[in-house]
């Protein structure tokens, strides 16, 4: 332990704090985001149709109903998916 | 009477509960473009069609979907496992799908590595179970094996579907004898899924009376998919026939098609 030092992600967390954005891992992108951030804002702000994707936030399915009231967190991993043609 | 027969009807089929006149199957990956897949499925006269589920491209948001070309609800879509490997990968994608589509009807393929891509029976079993125990109505993808085959009916899975061939060989049906003896055993659908390369290899599929036959290849990859979807549909529908009329016995010599006695003499 060193008490004099914050960890990576505590200093993260005080610059969020700090500047209110948030850093997010889409399908497997990391991408930056304004803060605060809900699912449904962010599939706004990624300009995405909710009635023909799904979404995982850490390997949970996040149901269409929580979108408005799943707040983000930096750091967090998405999965956002639809469907494509297949065999 | 004018003279004409009537059609014989064929009774359709039902898995999990949903009916279904056509027994062709189709999936909608491989093609040219969305409109040529929306074309080859209308042509095919498919009530049912496979679909994968992957990541949204987050750098083209308003590219157009397949659900805008092959509409769910003129469709039964069938979301699949395509690219999955594990039995965890597998488990996930089928929630998402369920999550984007909400069905819960699923076609289960967990596959080995190239070039076979054939069916790891081990890991199938593990996500079946998975599925069935999460609410989910299992089609499943599997190998020729009547042993497997019986043990995924007995888990609870509503459709088998054995292989033809590796799938996307286009290698016809390899494999006559275990499909006959699959379709024997089998108390729910038994569909071919994978290995037909033309309309004639669907044809031997259903005379074998498989309950229906799943192609994607064999139509996208055609060089006109449209007519090939309408060949496939008319071949699935003569096979069906076939096996419902049985075929008349093979004997190892000839026998004249026309009588013998008032020949002139």
């Amino acid at each position: 332990m060193r008490p004099a030092s914050l960890s990576q992600g505590a200093t993260r967390t005080i610059l969020e704090a700090m500047d209110d954005s948030l850093t997010l891992t889409v399908n497997g992108e990391p991408r930056g985001f304004p803060g605060p951030l809900t699912v449904a804002s962010l599939l706004a702000a990624i300009g995405l149709d909710t009635r023909k994707v799904a979404v995982e936030r850490n390997e949970e399915i996040v149901p269409r109903s929580r979108y408005a009231e799943t707040a983000l967190l930096s750091g967090d991993q998405l999965e956002i998916v639809h469907f494509i043609g297949g065999g | 009477m004018d003279g004409t027969v009537a059609p014989a009807l064929d009774e359709g089929w039902t898995v999990a509960g949903r009916n279904f006149r056509s027994r062709l199957v189709v999936g909608t990956g491989k093609y040219k473009d969305l409109e040529e897949t929306a074309a080859a499925i209308e042509a095919s006269g498919a009530e049912m069609v496979t679909v994968a589920v992957r990541r949204v491209n987050l750098s083209d948001p308003k590219a157009p979907m397949l659900q805008d070309f092959v509409d769910p609800k003129k469709y039964t879509y069938l979301p699949n496992t395509a690219g999955c490997h594990t039995a965890k990968d597998a488990v996930r994608t089928l929630r998402l799908a369920r999550e984007a589509g909400g069905w819960n009807l699923v076609k289960l393929e967990v596959l080995g590595p190239p070039p076979h891509l054939y069916p790891d029976m081990a890991a199938t079993y593990e996500a079946a179970e998975a599925l069935i125990k999460d609410g989910f109505e299992v089609m499943v993808y599997c190998s020729d094996d009547p042993i497997g085959a019986k043990r995924l009916e007995e888990m609870g899975c509503v459709a088998i579907m054995p292989l033809g061939a590796p799938i996307g060989s286009g290698l016809g049906v390899q494999n006559p004898a275990m499909i006959s003896m699959l379709i024997e055993q089998a108390k729910v659908p038994l569909l071919v899924d994978a290995g037909v390369g033309t309309a004639s290899d669907a044809a031997i599929a259903m005379e074998l009376g498989c309950t229906a036959v799943l192609v994607n290849s064999a139509i996208a990859h055609a060089k006109d998919p449209i007519r090939m979807a309408r060949a496939m549909k008319a071949a699935v529908e003569a096979g069906r026939h076939s096996f419902l009329a049985g075929r008349m016995p093979r004997r190892m010599g000839a026998d004249p098609s026309s009588p013998l006695t008032g020949l002139i003499r």
